[in-house]
């Protein structure tokens, strides 16, 4: 005990020492790349460039919510909110519910050989975004796709469907990734709680339904507010799509349209846009997770 | 619990098939869930399949003959023109990719797991209050952060440069998440205060003894990060403008444009497609032991 007093001050020291060595690279960092940018990003959006007459130098001075006002009569950007948002309410819940149908099938003993089965689903998630999109649009262009048969007579890069073809790009590369979440959610349920349903004679489809899914809704609600996050911030498939459909405009989804507006350059409008977009993101994954907690506790 | 209720429920609706009920509905079921299983894997795997065969054929193959199936084998003639094509920039390109990926993967994998491990194992004043703020940028998004990032290196005049891709992406907040829950798990208190005892600092004792333990949920970081260096897009695009500089997605993003112009490029973007991959998927496959048991350890809790 003596000894053990004795050493407590230097050890407390050394803590505090180590505890610098831990955390100091990674926190000098975030503030650097995360925090720093963000701070800066809300600062240029606040300024606003002024000229004296038509051919005046120009000068940024600070304009108040001048940039803000401009993002909320900007209608392209809203309609580009619009067009994710209308992208996310159908093309995540189906991506999830076929993610959940395949973990559950690769939970059940239904299911021989369920190891291939999940490295051919997850492989997809391996192909960077650029990629797939590149790969898909070719696959949707008449005169190459191996489904000739389908893309002569449905045009997959029109402008009623490319924004769906899209939505098969993201769901073709996300839904192994979602899939393996949930799967091992799954993998963690212990057991026993099976042996009591099968002994009352519950089949797989009930066990399923009545056991498994209400277990892993705190996947379900991981994996969807990520899914959400992508969808808003939706930039490399459409950016590649550019190339293959001229439906694709330069104002698409919302980060095209900061990436348009910053290479005009009106860099404090992109700015505005961009804290725009993050707080609606925010707003919504935050709301996603409350509503979800609620439902999941009746 | 909803649970037992509904499995006593079922019970006492007395609706319980015969033995030769139970067979019956489990052929089905199991002929139904293969059906299943193999669709999907059609649906996945397909356009890979495809990819693998385009990429071994001929120039004029490539549109006349069957999409799926190969045709004269002309892979290695096609690999070279894609890695000899303007000096071998497709090459540079795989490089810079493996320098951003690897180098940034790696570098962020150790950041972040001494500042998870520092969060898990030492009591400190406002330790709640820090990681909930990092839990916090798991939910900015990379993309988000990228003109930001631009505004900021322009005012350095560091655009343009290896470090505007490489630095950004050393900081990895799920990666101290995930460290956090994983060290609370898997580094007993009493294993470091051992080491304590052995007179091993506690620097020390983090990199010959908790890394260790830690290992899976490492190699889950490193990978996740790999793949997300990888595949980042936006941050290159907007920071870059020589394409010595150019990441491999970004390099075939560019090729891919010019398409239109110069029409023997589409084999090359085909070619490059592939090649782009298969370091991932090998990685993927190589480590998947470590990474599988990552995920279910720890990414969930």
């Amino acid at each position: 005990m003596a000894t053990d007093t004795a050493v407590r001050p230097s050890r407390a020291v050394r803590h505090r020492r180590a505890l610098a060595v831990f955390l100091v690279p990674f926190l000098s960092l975030f503030v650097l790349f995360y925090v720093v940018p963000i701070l800066y990003a809300v600062y240029q959006s606040l300024l606003t460039v002024e000229r004296d007459g038509t051919f005046g130098p120009a000068v940024q001075v600070f304009g108040g919510l001048t940039q803000y006002v401009a993002v909320f009569q900007n209608e392209p950007f809203w309609s580009s909110i619009g067009r994710v948002l209308a992208f996310g309410v159908v093309q995540v819940p189906i991506m999830l519910g076929v993610a959940l149908v395949l973990a559950l099938l690769l939970d059940s003993p239904l299911v021989r050989g369920s190891k291939f089965f999940r490295l051919a689903f997850f492989a997809p998630y391996a192909v960077p975004s650029v990629i797939a999109a590149i790969m898909w649009g070719f696959l949707y262009s008449p005169n190459l796709s191996p489904f000739s048969a389908v893309t002569s007579s449905v045009d997959f890069l029109s402008a009623e469907t490319v924004l769906w073809s899209i939505a098969n790009v993201v769901t073709w590369v996300y839904v192994g990734y979602n899939m393996l979440i949930i799967y091992s959610a799954l993998l963690s349920i212990p057991q026993e709680i099976y042996e009591a349903a099968r002994l009352d004679g519950a089949g797989q489809f009930r066990i399923a339904w009545s056991i498994k899914i209400p277990l892993v809704v705190p996947a379900l609600v991981l994996t969807g507010i990520f899914s959400i996050i992508g969808t808003l911030q939706l930039l490399a498939e459409p950016q590649v799509f550019q190339s293959f459909s001229s439906a694709v405009t330069s104002t698409f989804t919302p980060n095209l349209t900061i990436y348009s507006t910053a290479s005009v350059p009106n860099i404090s409008l992109a700015a505005a846009m961009s804290v725009v977009l993050a707080l609606a993101t925010f707003v919504l994954s935050f709301t996603v997770l409350k509503l979800t907690q609620r439902r999941a506790s009746l | 619990m909803t649970v037992p209720t509904d499995t006593r429920a079922l019970r006492t609706q007395g609706a319980r098939p015969s033995r030769d009920g139970g067979i019956r509905e489990s052929v089905v079921s199991r002929t139904v869930a293969m059906a299943v299983m193999v669709v999907a894997t059609l649906y996945f795997l397909t356009p890979l399949w495809w990819l693998l065969v385009a990429s071994t054929k001929t120039r004029s193959d490539f549109t006349s003959t069957n999409p799926l199936w190969f045709a004269d084998f002309a892979f290695f003639d096609n690999i070279a023109a894609v890695v000899t094509y303007r000096d071998g920039v497709f090459l540079r390109w795989l490089g810079n990719s493996a320098l951003y990926a690897g180098v940034g993967a790696l570098l962020a994998t150790v950041i972040a797991a001494m500042a998870g491990y520092a969060i898990a194992k030492y009591a400190f004043r406002g330790r709640e209050t820090l990681f909930n703020v990092i839990l916090g940028g798991v939910l900015v998004p990379a993309t988000a952060l990228a003109l930001p990032l631009f505004l900021l290196f322009s005012q350095a005049g560091a655009t343009n440069t290896i470090w505007a891709v490489l630095l950004p992406s050393l900081v990895s907040p799920f990666g101290v998440y995930l460290s956090r829950i994983y060290a609370s798990a898997s580094v007993p208190d009493e294993i470091i205060e051992a080491a304590r005892i052995d007179g091993a600092g506690e620097v020390r004792t983090f990199f010959t003894v908790a890394t260790r333990l830690m290992a899976p949920a490492l190699v889950t970081i490193f990978l996740f990060q790999f793949v997300a260096i990888w595949n980042n897009f936006f941050l290159p695009l907007i920071m870059l403008r020589d394409e010595n500089l150019f990441p491999v997605t970004l390099g075939l993003y560019v090729w891919n444009t010019q398409v239109s112009q110069i029409p023997d490029i589409r084999a090359l973007v085909v070619v490059g497609s592939l090649l782009s991959i298969i370091p991932l998927i090998v990685t993927f496959l190589a480590l998947q032991r470590f990474w599988q048991s990552g995920l279910a350890n720890g990414g969930l809790k």
